[in-house]
């Protein structure tokens, strides 16, 4: 057994096998099963598995790529639950984002941030408020609803304003650092709900506790999109997007500069960092892939309310950063997987479980009990247990490796390319 | 010719007078050294000409702009770069990432570009990696450029820290207490690198530095601090035999004898 896993890890023609072999079974499982959690998990898992493969970068995107565009959705849409299956990958794929923007800020610039969902909210009533006839109510001009083909526009509109916002909340907050940041971008959070909740008089902008109902769904060409199968692709689109700028941001000046300031503040002050901005930055871009997601997420809902963006929703993104590592990328996402399907599938699995043995008599469990209310004692447990055990995450953080002999032969290579320029120029 | 010229610098803390018009001329391309006991001033000194608290009078010039009002990153930008007393790496960075965030001011590196992966950002970046491994092979940590700082050893630190500092491609070199905590051999590999580094990069350096040894070997100018005010300025040997600053060092009885 144990030659075998050794054969594994060096080999990665085997690992190519095993990893094909599994994801066909998997596949083949969830296509033919009518209804099965089990397989669709352990499709996604695949997506693990191959992290840990030895493949180039390239192989891996493709093969990742292959199976979240064309096998998951395929092999899910042959049983009844295919809506449900998509729901679930759709809230995944949006967390995931949320959880990218947010390591940003907490992760690579160590700036602890308690009330991101409001950035999220303010995307989602960017949207909610033109896709809905409350923008008649204060907008001079123009005719609204805006059509459903708005919403493409409003991605980028979501975003832009999320990340103004975060401007707006980065510019008074970066006087205090730690435990006192903490607690004032909780109170922006909180402020931000409040303002939605109230801002139905005197001009109704945001039709109050009310929420905004029948937000128009998004179409594109003339199909309307209105199921999760549908926005699932949409929210794969947005989160390579989000995947690709953190990778670029991350091992770039700014992303050096972000991680410079967490490291220390006073040190990299004085090698010429511009702290306000660079933590202003680091505030804007983590906003708006939060604000793109909740314009996302009104085009699929179709109803927002404030009730969707308390606190909790900020402290599950924090855990699913903390839980997966602050400041790694394929951490932060596997993070955010593992809540979130946690939190939709596994505690609901659980609950129903549970009712059906109640159901038929072999066990009671009150109703008090059931594992779907117990979401934050289970979050709770999940911190404490990663602050003790494994703090540095599922995946911790990784530091660039430089090619040395790269980096020695280059000033020789340099030469020679210099000797060529000269060449062609004359 | 003056590089740095500072005049009546004061500094309150509270009732605490920590720099009382303190007034100096740092030669361009000279050794120049701070000392006192502790206590003196020195650091409040350095921390008033890197921007990180700001004077309560007086004015800082160099090559007669003044620095006094701007922020240390402006600063810094202007040309002035420092190593710190107690070190202050980006600890868990790797080596090579700290000497190229000392490189930030001479990368462009926009969003867009970055974002878009443009070639000259690319370009830029090999760049960047390039001189900060020179700069790595100067101070004889390139074996360890791929270690997270924090695991480096004390001397280690502070010759990176030296390293990141010349990155910035600095006019005027701050050291505070350079040979802090080191054995004699490092002390004197660490003043041999300080000429070699005047030499090639074309600094001025300007150090706060304990070690008497190194102090009398290296300097050609030194200032001497006590509670904050300037007691005395001159060469090496004129310090030595000033009355005030062997009373300053061991009291009067030292004198008296």
């Amino acid at each position: 057994m144990k030659t075998l896993l050794k054969q594994l890890q060096e080999s990665a023609v085997l690992q190519m096998i095993v990893l094909t072999l599994y994801i066909v079974t998997t596949s083949l499982s969830l296509y033919l099963a009518e209804k099965s959690v089990t397989a669709f998990l352990l499709l996604l898992l695949s997506l693990l598995l191959l992290y840990y493969t030895s493949f180039s970068v390239k192989i891996k995107w493709a093969v990742g790529l292959l199976v979240m565009i064309v096998l998951l959705p395929f092999a899910a849409s042959a049983g009844s639950a295919y809506e449900s299956y998509m729901e679930v990958a759709t809230l995944v794929g949006m967390y995931v984002a949320m959880a990218l923007g947010l390591n940003i800020v907490v992760g690579f610039t160590g700036l602890l941030d308690l009330g991101f969902v409001a950035f999220f909210a303010v995307g989602a009533y960017t949207y909610g408020i033109f896709a809905t006839g409350q923008a008649q109510n204060f907008m001079p001009f123009g005719d609204y609803p805006l059509a459903g083909e708005s919403f493409w526009m409003f991605l980028v509109i979501g975003g832009l304003i999320a990340a103004l916002f975060g401007v707006l909340l980065g510019i008074p907050v970066l006087r205090v650092k730690g435990d006192y940041l903490a607690i004032v971008t909780l109170g922006f959070g909180e402020i931000i709900r409040i303002v939605f909740n109230n801002l139905d008089k005197p001009v109704n902008i945001t039709n109050g506790a009310m929420g905004l109902s029948s937000i128009q769904a998004p179409s594109l060409f003339g199909l309307t999109l209105n199921n999760s199968s549908q926005f699932y692709f949409v929210v794969i689109a947005i989160l390579l997007f989000v995947i690709l700028a953190v990778r670029r941001l991350e091992h770039s000046k700014i992303g050096r500069s972000w991680k410079a300031v967490r490291e220390n503040e006073i040190a990299a002050q004085a090698m010429g960092i511009n702290l306000v901005r660079t933590k202003l930055l680091a505030f804007a871009i983590g906003a708006s892939f939060s604000g793109m997601m909740g314009v996302v997420f009104a085009g699929k809902q179709a109803f927002i309310d404030p009730t969707s963006f308390t606190l909790m929703e900020s402290i599950t993104i924090l855990v699913m950063v903390i839980l997966g590592g602050m400041g790694s990328v394929p951490g932060v996402i596997l993070g955010a997987a593992i809540m979130t399907i946690l939190n939709l599938q596994v505690l609901t699995e659980l609950t129903n479980w549970l009712n059906q043995l109640s159901q038929s008599g072999a066990l009671t469990v009150p109703e008090a009990l059931s594992p779907a209310k117990m979401q934050r004692f289970i979050f709770g447990g999940i911190l404490i247990l990663f602050a003790i055990y494994r703090p540095q995450g599922l995946i911790p953080a990784k530091n660039p490796v430089f090619n040395e002999a790269e980096l020695k032969g280059r000033a020789k290579a340099e030469l020679v390319e210099k000797a060529e320029d000269k060449v062609f120029r004359s | 010719m003056a590089i740095l010229h500072v005049s009546n610098l004061t500094k309150r803390f509270g009732g605490v007078v920590a720099a009382k018009g303190i007034s100096m001329t740092v030669e361009k391309g000279s050794i120049t050294a701070v000392i006192g006991p502790n206590g003196a001033g020195k650091t409040t000194f350095f921390n008033m000409i890197t921007g990180v608290y700001r004077p309560d009078e007086g004015e800082i010039l160099l090559q007669n702009e003044p620095l006094v009002g701007l922020k240390a990153h402006d600063i810094a930008k202007c040309g002035i770069s420092r190593t710190f007393q107690n070190i202050r790496l980006f600890g868990s960075m790797t080596v090579l990432e700290n000497v190229m965030v000392g490189l930030h001011n001479h990368v462009k590196g926009g969003l867009f570009g970055t974002l878009l992966n443009l070639p000259s950002i690319r370009r830029e970046e090999k760049e960047a990696q390039k001189e900060a491994y020179r700069l790595l092979e100067y101070v004889g940590l390139a074996q360890f450029l791929n270690e997270e700082a924090q695991n480096l050893s004390y001397g280690a630190q502070r010759r990176l820290e030296l390293a990141r500092a010349l990155a910035a491609k600095p006019k005027v070199l701050l050291l505070d207490e350079p040979a802090a905590g080191m054995n004699p051999k490092e002390t004197k590999e660490l003043t041999e690198l300080i000429y070699c580094v005047r030499k090639e990069f074309d600094v001025t350096v300007l150090l706060i530095e304990h070690d008497m040894k190194l102090v009398m070997e290296i300097s050609e100018h030194i200032i001497v601090l006590d509670h904050g005010e300037k007691i005395a300025e001159g060469g090496p040997y004129d310090i030595r035999s000033n009355p005030k600053v062997i009373e300053a060092y061991l009291g009067k009885s030292a004198l008296a004898q």
